[in-house]
């Protein structure tokens, strides 16, 4: 579609970006004790952009500006899911303490930007801007990871952010231009069409190719061994910026990861079942599932010593990438989907346990695990929400993460034989997160004694918490609706050539 | 029936949680009434079941089914057999009287009973749902209440108790969960436990992954996530230490309920969908319940903690079912159609898993009731409670003898069975079994003199006599105790049609495809 066709498709973005510059200009006219409420205009948009996509919903798929970005049921999936996440979090850092001795106007345009920056990741088909969008989502965390000027942890977490991000998305690039030079396009269904018929002669520089991109792809979604900055950053960062990079930018890399594999790797180019290409000789399959063991085992052991609760969630997300890294080795449409399903879950529950973590910290002044002694008689709505969002992190039934888990597994033993060892290893990794999920647990109840006074967390944080905990109960029982939505989203734009 | 019997029995306890969830913390009383009321009304289901139920058929009856998520083909499939009816009749009894066990719980008293009901419910879905999702779910369920109620009210090693307990069930839960998976894509897309007993080993037959036959991968995946439930050898170390630990209440539930999902998901699983396997299985497992016989019988004579000693009894005793279970092999043709003696060691085994939740449940309370009072457990450190507290050393007597196996006592007369079904096949193993019934005797008498007999101990010669409410808690096991021990026939002929349906199954599909 031609440039002035696609406007009237891009709306959703569009409104993103005015509400950007409206953030930026309404900021000026706000006192920094009244900057806070540059956040309202930022969240009007946002659920002004939400339901233009809910609403404004034409159902062709098509590709928009000349072949950039395409417009399909998979990415608008993504789309939703990382406006949610985003909304939680503008909403809920209006209340995050850690601001205080701030002006955060910038931070919820810088938040903006990165929604922006996500929703082309999440939709691009060319090479160019896919690297356009990723840096856009990099440059916006680096600068909010360090936001807090005045603490030196913050500003570790953001250098330590931008040398592993400059360095990866520089492999990044030079992978991208490789497979330029092999195949002569930007545009991903082209690359992807031309290295099917490509001869043998160039296999090595497939490879070479191929194990640079998996580099930046995995440094964005921190699978192991491209993990290192994550447990520095999550526990740098604001904690209502280390939420959202446990969530958002982690779902967008992995629709990236998704879209490029299939379509460039993938024989059939479409979410359906087909198989690796065959011509680099590489076991993507296996390389993947040696990945995503490496990953799960990592991020869980390590997790266990953790004091800082902080750290140990990072280490807990590395666990979930690995989760839904391992079922990326079965091409199948059932593996997208236990991925999209398992990423609605996990914002919801990893969310929840963040925001839990931002309340707490508001009150004691500090994120060990020790600061959580005795939380649940302390404060008992937190106390329980804080252990549904445990045992669903664990994947322990009646909750969602059981559901996102056991549709992984499914994914895995539907796969074929080949792939049950894989199940197991998951499973077994599972038990292991629940020492320390359960420690938090352990903590909040079995170290401490009934109070007479309670603590309540004011009223909105505690709405927002109820919401996130009931959620992730009521689909741990009844998930049809969400199945159901994310079935529809598994179609992807595909060119015809 | 019009009235969803079964669908009530597993969503009254919640429904008291909820009520409990509403009640302010410091009306201690309604709590304890709402959660006695709950149980009770279960229990009153429970019976009017028992007395409803059709004892000719072997059949599923009271069959409820709904659609849960039809994109999974998901179903909400309950319903009740002769295996799981006393199980549906024990959970509620025990739970009830557990209510009132606890009924002098000082700490957090709503969080605990909100729990208690939790886990009721979860222990009910168990034996009640035939959709394997379901089965899952109600199965982990129970892992959070449990986990709270060790962790919480438990004994000094609490916390350790607990995470142990729960780290160890979830490796055989997660374990199940792949093998359910494994099933449900092998054969036919279906978590109906009724179609997949049809449809599995047609299915699996002659299947091979990684060299090995397809039946043997899934059943030994499904036999350690329920060994560890039982717990068979070398999977129970978690078991003593849970039980030290746990409330006393919670030992009853853990001993009488609990243990016995294990075996109840071998006889509903593992004979119901691989039968095939069966037959190669079943000298592990006669080996595996001698094992636990002697060591756990072994164990528990070295113990000088009462509660502790108990704790190994059950480990022995369900070696005796385990024994009885493996006697199915009789009815084969090889071991010349002895349907006798099959039945009576299957009938032996479900006879067994139902006296031990009573026995263990009385053995338990009655530890609680001297812990309650000296504040130890130690064997040794009483001595002479028998002129102290006469009534109590009277009920304790029937206890520690139904544990023993003495005749007249439900005890005995299933393990009688399960000896009397698997001899005619595991000769030498159950010649080594009746050694356990020794080991048996000796620690339950050994026990028994120290703490009742001798001269008094100084330091307990004010001890209060056993209340009425221990009184209460205890008398209903007893009697139970005491009438299947002298006529058994009502319980065996409730089981017998279903039993006969199990062993017939095992040996029609089993006996004709090979493995081997």
């Amino acid at each position: 579609m031609n440039n002035l066709n696609s406007i009237k498709l891009f709306v959703p973005e569009i409104i993103i970006v005015i509400t950007i510059l409206a953030g930026i200009i309404a900021d000026l006219f706000y006192s920094n004790k009244r900057s806070y409420l540059s956040g309202y205009w930022i969240l009007g948009g946002l659920i002004l952009s939400l339901l233009t996509i809910l609403f404004h919903n034409p159902q062709n798929v098509t590709t928009l500006f000349n072949d950039m970005v395409t417009r399909d049921p998979f990415a608008i999936y993504f789309k939703l899911i990382i406006l949610m996440a985003s909304i939680l979090i503008v909403i809920i850092s209006r209340y995050n303490k850690e601001f205080t001795d701030y002006r955060v106007g910038e931070y919820f345009v810088l938040l903006t930007i990165m929604v922006f920056g996500m929703f082309l990741m999440v939709s691009a088909v060319d090479t160019i801007l896919l690297y356009l969008a990723i840096e856009i989502v990099s440059i916006m965390s680096f600068i909010l990871a360090g936001y807090l000027k005045s603490e030196r942890s913050s500003n570790e977490s953001a250098l330590k952010y931008v040398i592993y991000g400059a360095f990866s998305s520089g492999l990044m690039l030079f992978g991208f231009s490789i497979l330029f030079g092999l195949t002569g396009s930007t545009k991903l269904c082209f690359i992807g069409y031309s290295l099917a018929t490509l001869d043998g002669g160039a296999n090595f520089a497939l490879i070479i190719s191929f194990v640079l991109l998996l580099a930046g792809f995995a440094y964005k979604i921190s699978v192991v061994p491209f993990h290192f900055w994550t447990p520095d950053v999550y526990e740098g960062a604001p904690t209502t910026i280390t939420a959202f990079l446990s969530v958002a930018p982690k779902a967008a890399g992995f629709a990236v990861v998704i879209r490029f594999f299939h379509i460039v790797f993938g024989d059939s180019g479409a979410l359906n079942a087909g198989n690796w290409l065959t011509q680099t000789e590489l076991p993507w399959a296996q390389i993947l599932a040696l990945l995503a063991v490496l990953t799960m085992t990592l991020g869980n052991v390590v997790a266990i010593q953790q004091d800082n609760i902080k750290r140990m969630l990072a280490y807990s997300s590395i666990a979930h990438a690995g989760y839904m890294l391992m079922v990326l080795p079965v091409l199948s449409s059932d593996s997208i989907f236990a991925v999209m399903f398992y990423l609605f879950v996990y914002i919801l529950m990893n969310l929840g346990a963040f925001f839990i973590i931002m309340t707490v910290k508001n009150i004691t002044g500090g994120e060990s695990i020790n600061d959580f002694k005795g939380l649940g008689w302390k404060m008992p709505i937190v106390g329980i929400a804080m252990t549904v969002f445990m045992f669903s992190l664990t994947g322990l039934p009646p909750t969602a993460g059981f559901i996102g888990k056991f549709y992984l597994f499914a994914a895995l033993i539907k796969g074929g034989t080949q792939f049950y060892w894989l199940a197991i290893v998951g499973a077994i990794n599972s038990v292991i997160s629940l020492y320390y999920y359960m420690r938090v647990v352990k903590v909040m109840y079995f170290d401490g004694e009934r109070q007479e006074t309670i603590i309540k967390p004011i009223m909105p944080i505690t709405l927002i918490l109820i919401f996130l905990a009931i959620s992730t109960i009521i689909f741990g029982i009844y998930w049809s609706p969400i199945a159901d939505w994310v079935r529809n989203s598994l179609i992807f734009y595909v060119a015809s050539l | 029936m019009d009235l969803n019997i079964l669908s009530l029995l597993v969503w009254i306890p919640i429904i008291g949680m909820l009520g409990i969830a509403f009640v302010p913390r410091d009306k201690v009383d309604v709590i304890k009434i709402i959660a006695a009321v709950a149980t009770g009304m279960q229990l009153f289901l429970a019976i009017l079941l028992w007395m409803q139920f059709d004892k000719t058929s072997g059949g599923i009856q009271f069959m409820e089914r709904y659609y849960w998520i039809p994109s999974f083909n998901i179903f909400y499939t309950l319903g009740v057999d002769g295996l799981s009816l006393p199980m549906v009749v024990l959970t509620p009894l025990l739970s009830f009287l557990s209510v009132f066990v606890s009924w002098n719980t000082k700490k957090a008293v709503k969080g605990f009973f909100a729990l208690f009901l939790l886990l009721d419910t979860g222990m009910m879905g168990v034996f009640l749902s035939l959709d394997f999702f379901l089965f899952y779910v109600f199965w982990e369920v129970m892992l959070l209440p449990m986990y709270f109620l060790i962790g919480m009210w438990g004994g000094p090693q609490r916390v350790y108790a607990a995470i142990k307990f729960f780290l160890f069930t979830l490796v055989g839960s997660v374990l199940m969960l792949i093998a359910i998976l494994a099933l449900y894509f092998t054969c036919g897309q279906t978590f109906d436990m009724l179609t997949l007993m049809q449809t599995a080993p047609e299915a699996l037959n002659g299947v091979l992954w990684w060299g090995m036959s397809a039946i043997k991968v899934i059943w030994i995946l499904l036999f350690v996530g329920f060994a560890i439930k039982v717990p068979v050898f070398p999977f129970h170390t978690w078991l003593p230490l849970a039980h030290v630990e746990a409330p006393t209440a919670i030992s009853v539930i853990l001993a009488g309920v609990l243990l016995k999902m294990g075996l109840y998901g071998m006889l509903r699983v593992n004979y119901g969908m691989l039968p095939e396997a069966v037959w190669w299985f079943a000298g592990a497992l006669a080996v595996l319940g001698v094992i636990n016989v002697i060591w756990g019988g072994f164990a528990a004579l070295a113990q000088t903690d009462l509660k502790k000693m108990v704790a190994y009894s059950s480990i022995n005793h369900l070696g005796y079912a385990l024994m009885g279970m493996a006697a199915v092999i009789a009815a084969g043709a090889a071991n010349g159609n002895n349907y006798a003696a099959a039945e009576a060691g299957m009938s032996g085994a479900i006879f067994q898993m139902f006296n031990h939740g009573t026995i263990s449940a009385m053995l338990f309370i009655i530890a609680g009731v001297v812990y309650d009072r000296a504040h130890h457990r130690e064997i040794a450190g009483f001595g002479g409670l028998a002129k102290q507290m006469p009534i109590y050393a009277g009920v304790a007597a029937i206890a520690f003898f139904a544990g023993l196996g003495l005749p007249a006592l439900s005890g005995f007369i299933s393990e009688f069975m399960c000896f009397v079904g698997a001899f005619p096949v595991f000769r030498t193993i159950v010649i080594i079994g009746t050694v356990g019934i020794l080991i048996n005797a000796t620690y339950f008498l050994r026990a028994y003199q120290k703490i009742f007999f001798g001269p008094l101990n100084e330091k307990y010669k004010d001890m209060p006599e056993i209340t009425s409410r221990e009184l209460f808690t205890l008398i209903p096991l007893a009697v139970i105790t005491f009438i299947l021990g002298v006529y058994p026939a009502p319980f065996l002929n409730v089981i017998s049609a279903t039993v006969s349906g199990i062993i017939e199954h095992v040996v029609n599909l089993g006996g004709t495809v090979g493995i081997f």
